[in-house]
């Protein structure tokens, strides 16, 4: 189904930053800006790309990573004026858009094979 | 109370100054023409109705089209009326009401028709829990409602018990929803939260002030 019109110019009207292209299955290193009273920080949040969901400016992504022995997933909106910056450590081969099967695997099964550039 | 006819567009998220998400509808509403304005003295109530949205010509019948001559306005597809308008309120036949009546960050009701849902049980029409266990020898009574009733005595069900039917495409009014964007070149109201009806419904957007 194609977007109406009038949608594409309320969507069109929230301001996306351009970050480097990810998908699933990619290393990416997430700076988010946190606001504790008056003061405003960075936060790294690094891990690998479970999914890509959405679009436009309700478009967002997963962020797995492993925190002490803990599985930590974080869910951030692309369109987030919190994000500071995306950095991408490592482009993964993964034959998936969604890859959830990461969830069960633990050690060296776990690991993504790095795509040779 | 002054209000506007509309449409339903669809849903989005945008973020406000503090970074929130927030959800909105966005909703085009209007312009909406005044085709008559009912007074005291001639029609026993003040209202005015407002018409929207452009229809053919040939899909107009002869008694609409003239009361469209009236206010000197095409024909159009709605046509609803608002009764205790604003008291001591201005306006004429074929004057037009656009969506600048609402303003950024006030509380206004949208009254719509919600999405049918076809026969449904009493899990999902009234909210019942069903029984609640598949084991202790229950069998296919997951979603049952229950007892309707006493035996001989009243030996009837009594009007009204709650059992499954028709659910949905009902008239629903929310009330108190947030207007958080106004976009008066393209009629366009961003409105927190959802709003009754399938994207493309007809809603009525109002103030009570």
């Amino acid at each position: 189904m194609s977007k109406n019109e009038l949608m594409k110019f309320v969507e069109d009207q929230v301001e996306i930053k351009t970050f480097p292209d990810f998908k699933a299955g990619d290393t990416v290193t997430v700076t988010y800006k946190i606001i504790e009273g008056a003061k405003e920080r960075l936060q790294n949040f690094q891990g690998v790309v479970l999914q890509r969901v959405g679009s436009g400016p309700t478009e967002t992504f997963t962020v797995r990573k492993i925190s002490s022995g803990i599985g930590v997933e974080r869910i951030f909106p692309l369109a987030s004026p919190f994000i500071d910056a995306i950095k991408v450590n490592k482009k993964g081969v993964v034959r998936r858009a969604r890859i959830f099967y990461l969830r069960k695997l633990t050690g060296k099964k776990a690991r993504i094979k790095e795509k040779r550039v | 109370m002054s209000g506007i006819i509309g449409k339903k567009i669809g849903m989005t998220s945008i973020f406000n100054d503090d970074g929130k998400n927030i959800p909105c509808t966005v909703i085009e509403a209007g312009p909406c023409v005044v085709t008559q304005v009912k007074t005291k003295d001639v029609d026993g109530y003040d209202a005015i109705q407002l018409a929207y949205d452009d229809k053919k010509d040939k899909h107009t019948g002869k008694a609409l089209k003239g009361h469209f001559a009236k206010a000197r306005v095409s024909p159009k597809k709605i046509l609803r009326e608002f009764t205790r308008f604003e008291a001591g309120h201005q306006k004429k036949y074929g004057d037009v009401l656009t969506v600048d009546i609402f303003e950024e960050g006030e509380f206004i009701d949208v009254v719509g028709y919600s999405k049918g849902k076809g026969f449904q049980g009493v899990v999902k029409r009234h909210g019942f829990k069903g029984v609640n266990d598949a084991t202790h020898g229950q069998h296919n009574r997951l979603r049952a409602p229950g007892s309707i009733g006493a035996s001989s005595s009243p030996s009837r069900v009594f009007k009204g018990m709650r059992m499954g039917g028709r659910m949905g495409g009902n008239r629903v009014k929310l009330i108190n929803l947030q207007v958080i964007k106004v976009i008066p070149e393209k009629n366009l109201l961003l409105i927190k939260g959802a709003v009754p009806g399938p994207n493309g419904s007809y809603v009525i957007v109002e103030r009570w002030s």
